[in-house]
């Protein structure tokens, strides 16, 4: 059992948003899988198409992405919420996006109904104009809206943060000012493929997201900073594919993990990496994740 | 993987809105009813079932396919695959039936060319709007029986496939191999759940497909969130009674819409 931002999550891996988390039943599979926590797929204020295809490509390292946040609007997800927490013994947390204060209010608001556990601020899809990183590169406006959003729900406020910036400690304390529970790092990294028989970019959007074992350094890198320069837990996501790959991320200071891109492998990811976790707690006598959260802090 | 720089080597028109192109690229190890990712550059990937593992069989129906029809021989597409699940593969001295209806010929072409090659009993129901909507009717009847439907009657039996399939009697089939419209692929799945052989069919479906590859969950069912993209395409008609089969599906931006 785990405890962060005040909810109780049987271990501590998490589906990431924007994997499976685009119906009820969905999110429900993937809590029957063994993930901890499931957070949806990022919802906003009216219904978007997203990007053209190719909108995900597999390559060497890693994935690239660019979905372009299809999503249905919150008045239409909020009934997947609700079905999710029905057949759902974990908790459900709402990613949510808007292009201003207003308009993430407004969304958090409209699916206050179905009783999310929490929300996940989406202040960094790299690749979704007016929206996400536009927007969580600006620390005031990380501020602001994390402070009006929090004014304006009952549950614990998470911030995802991009990695591209100059300084993601500097935006982390934004959102800790804000008003932040926690801050969950890091999005996808700026990517691009080009098709080299026809000068064509292979993705529809031309760029998108890095994702995967690729990406993983750099997310080690982030909650390591990010764990030192606050005080709310840090949720960590980013390459996360096996349980060492976790412990590392505990390690560097994460609270829990969460899993994206590894899904692909299979939906027993979570069960798997859960167990290699507390058996790894087990074989070196620790009595849970905290004991390890943030040890390579500790040790030099 | 990335897309398969992919030259049309030849266009079949087999109806006035299907044409089936040829690639120089084989996929093959492609399983009947698995399918890949057309890429048309500048304008969308869309997935399509292989016809051949080096072919795909196609309607015109949106921006994708209509850039397609209009490619000439040696223009090429990017290719990614086979992606999927397919159909069960067909063992020696099984007896297969086949059902299919307008352009869900496609994946169930090379089915029968691999029940028939393996010495599996092949019987096809195939179905279309007229008798000029007819595909691969040659096909079908050399790898075994075949019986042919239209809507208007202009070629076989005047019906649907469903007006033949009521008339059979299916207890004889070790398999029901299905693709087509879902409302018929639908009515199909009832009728067989009467005649107790739902659990004996498989059905390829269609769904919105996002990446394809079982990740982002566009294309997720209820109610148990299987992904058609991984998960399927073919799905055994067992999981699909009490879905979402039949009834809605979800659009480009997770909206449900009605079948």
């Amino acid at each position: 059992m785990v405890k962060i931002t005040g909810i109780e999550f049987r271990n501590p891996t998490i589906l990431a948003s924007g994997i499976m988390g685009t119906t009820g039943a969905s999110l429900v599979r993937m809590t029957n899988s063994g993930a901890g926590a499931v957070v949806t797929k990022s919802i906003g204020p009216e219904p978007k198409i997203g990007h053209p295809n190719p909108s995900m490509v597999k390559l060497d390292c890693g994935f690239l992405n660019a979905m372009g946040l299809p999503n249905p609007s919150y008045a239409d997800f909020v009934n997947e919420i609700k079905i999710a927490k029905e057949g759902a013994d974990v908790p459900v947390i709402a990613s949510i996006f808007g292009g201003n204060a207003e308009e993430f209010v407004r969304v958090a608001e409209g699916l206050a109904d179905a009783k999310p556990d929490a929300f996940e601020l989406n202040v960094s899809c790299p690749h979704a104009e007016g929206y996400g990183a536009t927007i969580g590169t600006d620390s005031c406006m990380v501020e602001a809206i994390t402070a009006a959003v929090c004014d304006a729900v009952d549950v614990p406020v998470w911030v995802k943060l991009t990695p591209n910036v100059t300084d993601i400690k500097s935006i982390g304390k934004a959102a800790e000012n804000g008003g932040a529970a926690a801050v969950v790092a890091i999005n996808t990294l700026r990517g691009m493929a080009i098709d080299i028989n026809s000068g064509y970019p292979i993705l529809g959007n031309r760029f998108g997201g890095l994702s995967g074992s690729a990406v993983k350094p750099v997310a080690i890198k982030c909650v390591y900073d990010l764990y030192e320069a606050l005080d709310i837990p840090v949720i960590g996501v980013g390459g996360v594919s096996s349980w060492e790959d976790a412990v590392e991320m505990i390690m560097a200071g994460a609270s829990a993990v969460q899993i994206g891109s590894a899904v692909h492998e299979g939906v027993e990811v979570f069960a798997d990496i859960a167990t290699g976790i507390e058996q790894f707690l087990q074989n070196n006598g620790y009595a849970g994740v905290e004991d390890i959260t943030g040890l390579a802090h500790e040790v030099i | 993987m990335r897309p398969i720089n992919s030259k049309i080597t030849q266009i079949v028109e087999e109806t006035p809105s299907i044409r089936t192109f040829r690639f120089d690229t084989s996929l093959d190890d492609a399983q009947p009813g698995q399918f890949v990712m057309v890429w048309v550059r500048g304008v969308d990937e869309v997935p399509m079932g292989c016809s051949f593992k080096n072919g795909i069989t196609v309607q015109k129906v949106g921006d994708a396919t209509s850039r397609l029809f209009e490619m000439k021989e040696g223009d090429s597409v990017g290719l990614r695959g086979p992606f999927g699940k397919g159909f069960t593969l067909p063992a020696k001295d099984e007896n297969i039936l086949i059902i299919a209806g307008g352009v869900g010929v496609a994946p169930l072409g090379p089915l029968a060319d691999e029940a028939a090659s393996v010495g599996a009993k092949v019987t096809t129901i195939l179905g279309a709007r007229n008798a000029s909507e007819l595909v691969f009717e040659k096909r079908f009847s050399e790898a075994g029986g075949i019986t042919v439907t239209t809507d208007d009657g202009s070629a076989g039996t005047c019906g649907f496939v469903t007006t033949v399939l009521a008339e059979m009697d299916v207890s004889e089939y070790d398999r029901i191999c299905v693709c087509g419209p879902e409302i018929m692929m639908f009515n199909v799945l009832k009728m067989l759940e009467e005649k107790g052989a739902h659990d004996r069919a498989e059905f390829s479906l269609h769904r919105y497909f996002k990446c394809a590859i079982g990740v982002c969950g566009a294309c997720c069912m209820d109610h148990e969130g299987l992904r058609v993209c991984k998960d399927g395409p073919v799905l055994n008609g067992s999981l699909l009674l009490d879905s979402e089969f039949g009834n809605y599906k979800r659009s480009s931006s997770s909206q449900r819409v009605k079948v």
